[in-house]
């Protein structure tokens, strides 16, 4: 898709992610990024891509958030999600409209698709974006992620190949607030597939034990290695219920099975951004800080005063955590119960 | 039966120290590993060969260091491994990287059919998960990112049954094959190397393959040139600043816990009711 001449606007593209006719979140929260990369790029336009089988309702929630316009490919094919109609459906887009940057949020689905359309159009996709920028002197996308296990940044540009593509994490960019009413424009285009075309069905689904949706957390509570067992966690959630939050941890409380992975928080578990953060006996490693210094206040107990986890906390207690929580939580009960 | 393994070569990123004046990675002293998903690709592979025969090839693209990730392989029970190293590939990024072994699995494909292409989900060095997509794409063969068992395989009837993890649970999928995987490491725990695939590894050597033997590489494709992205600049993350640090053996435990409830309060980050719902 290189070297294209320009005959229309730039046009800012965000994949909206649907399952099951829900969109998911961290779609708004690019269109978000969207908006403000739109006002760097003059006479850009920010659009909405989006898939799926009777899922048009979505689109004017997308332009509240601040598409222009909705191309919509809406066919019983694309239902549920599989990555050849998709990748066949959005690659005949992206040549089709030439868009200058698509961006896909960095869920399993997302990641599995934006890997095969930067593939199918040979073009340049960035993972897992912490930033995304528009470079003031290239007024080209610059795209900034954690490599290395989160201990190197870099800022990753896609000099001459179109579109400049990345994908974003869900909860790494903020949630814009969603316009009362906004007019959009909705292009239906066809999928012109065959579901004899498509050599992969799925035969059922096995739903998740339990849907903890961490990344959309307000109070989060994680404990790491510290803890020293399991049972210390019954605490953990004794607390965390008594903010209305859930429970979180580091990568060594998942390798020791003291917690299911879908509590990980950290370079290979979740990115999240609570409003508070609460870690304890985390000693606050790089691989874990990444996904949850976006928190908006963290809290850390620790008896080791030289935690790294304190260099980055808004407050810190030194001290034994089986003593601190305990009396953290009757301090929160008492509050709570107007005392 | 011939499966295909992807394997990376990684810095051990749990021991990667960065050099905060130049914000480049210290290579010296940090061991180097088969990237922990790679393990458990190749486990499988080997875990289709004792059921169904045939062969597993592993192929990796890197420098002739990573010659000993490909030995480990072997020992491990794969039977052929393959080198792809020249210093053009260097600095390729996800595209040029998926080309490089795109245009390798096309090759073995002309020796014969590759019925199985097996990768892990991600490396944890540039933790993109890009490059086993991409081959598929290039391929176009099914790709089933994410996968965590194989409930049921037919070489025959050239199908497989495959489950993967997706945000709302595991979906189960049936897929023509060949097909490629991106594996979790719930795909196949890894056993200890048998005596004979250590003693067949210590005797073998894996091939090396160059971007021009023994099959030629589009140079236009290959390292920076067929790379769209470039690290633009590099640096180490911002930290965040330290806060008020209270401590029990000075305060006491009742007076420090009031005392960051009470900075919690301040930074009304949280309303704080009754959310235990009554329960004792």
């Amino acid at each position: 898709m290189s070297e294209q001449v320009e005959t229309s606007p730039p046009r800012i593209w965000v994949f909206i992610e649907q399952e099951e006719g829900r969109p998911h979140p961290v779609s708004w929260e690019l269109l978000g990024a969207a908006q403000r990369l739109a006002t760097e790029l003059p006479g850009s336009v920010v659009e909405g891509v989006l898939l799926g089988h009777n899922v048009a309702g979505i689109a004017p929630e997308a332009y509240r958030y601040g598409a222009k316009r909705v191309y919509l490919i809406d066919d019983p094919i694309l239902e549920p999600y599989r990555n050849l109609p998709y990748g066949h459906g959005v690659s005949n887009l992206v040549v089709k409209y030439q868009p200058e940057i698509f961006l896909f949020g960095a869920t399993t689905l997302g990641r599995d698709l934006a890997g095969t359309i930067a593939t199918r159009v040979h073009t340049g996709l960035t993972a897992d974006c912490t930033e995304l920028a528009i470079d003031p002197k290239l007024k080209i996308l610059a795209a900034t992620r954690p490599t290395f296990g989160g201990n190197l940044m870099a800022t990753i540009l896609c000099r001459k190949h179109r579109p400049q593509m990345a994908t974003v994490r869900p909860r790494v960019l903020s949630m814009p607030e969603p316009l009362a009413e906004s007019e959009g424009e909705l292009l239906r285009e066809t999928l012109d597939l065959h579901e004899s075309d498509v050599p992969v069905r799925r035969i059922r689904l096995i739903p998740g034990k339990e849907q903890l949706n961490i990344e959309y957390a307000d109070v989060i509570v994680a404990g790491g290695r510290g803890m020293g067992g399991p049972k210390g966690f019954k605490l953990l959630e004794e607390l965390a219920d008594s903010l209305g939050g859930v429970v979180g941890a580091s990568r060594p409380v998942i390798d020791a099975g003291w917690l299911h992975h879908e509590h990980q928080v950290g370079q290979t578990g979740k990115t999240v951004r609570p409003k508070l953060y609460i870690a304890a006996g985390i000693s606050g490693a790089v691989q874990h800080t990444v996904g949850m210094s976006g928190s908006n206040f963290i809290l850390a107990i620790n008896s080791d005063p030289k935690a790294p986890i304190f260099q980055m906390a808004n407050a810190s207690i030194v001290g034994d955590l089986y003593k601190v929580i305990p009396e953290l939580i009757r301090q929160v009960k008492g509050i709570n119960n107007g005392q | 039966m011939h499966s295909v393994v992807a394997i990376k070569q990684v810095p051990d990123t749990s021991n990667v120290r960065i050099n905060p004046e130049t914000g480049t990675l210290i290579r010296e002293g940090v061991p180097t590993i088969i990237n922990p998903y790679d393990i458990h690709a190749v486990e499988m592979a080997v875990r289709i060969k004792e059921k169904f025969g045939g062969t597993v090839t592993v192929i990796s693209m890197g420098p002739p260091k990573a010659m000993e990730s490909l030995t480990e392989c072997v020992e491990q029970g794969a039977d052929r491994a393959i080198l792809i190293s020249d210093r053009r590939f260097g600095a390729a990024d996800t595209l040029a990287t998926s080309y490089v072994l795109a245009h390798t699995i096309e090759a073995l494909l002309k020796e014969g059919p590759v019925d199985l292409l097996l990768f892990g989900k991600q490396a944890i060095d540039g933790d993109t998960g890009q490059v086993g997509p991409g081959v598929a794409a290039r391929l176009q063969v099914p790709l089933l990112s994410n996968a965590v068992m194989i409930e049921s395989f037919d070489p025959v009837a050239r199908k497989a049954v495959i489950h993967r993890k997706i945000e709302q649970g595991v979906e189960v999928i049936e897929t023509s094959l060949p097909a490629l995987l991106t594996v979790e490491k719930e795909i196949a725990t890894v056993k200890r190397a048998s005596l004979s695939n250590v003693i067949n590894a210590a005797r073998y050597t894996p091939e090396l393959w160059t971007g021009d033997l023994p099959v030629p590489f589009d140079p236009d494709q290959i390292g920076i040139k067929g790379s769209p992205t470039i690290v633009g600049k590099a640096f180490t993350p911002t930290p965040r600043g330290a806060g008020a640090i209270l401590s029990v053996a000075e305060k006491g435990l009742s007076k420090t816990v009031a005392d960051a409830l009470a900075m919690i309060v301040e930074a009304s980050v949280v309303t704080f009711q009754n959310h235990d719902g009554g329960r004792p």
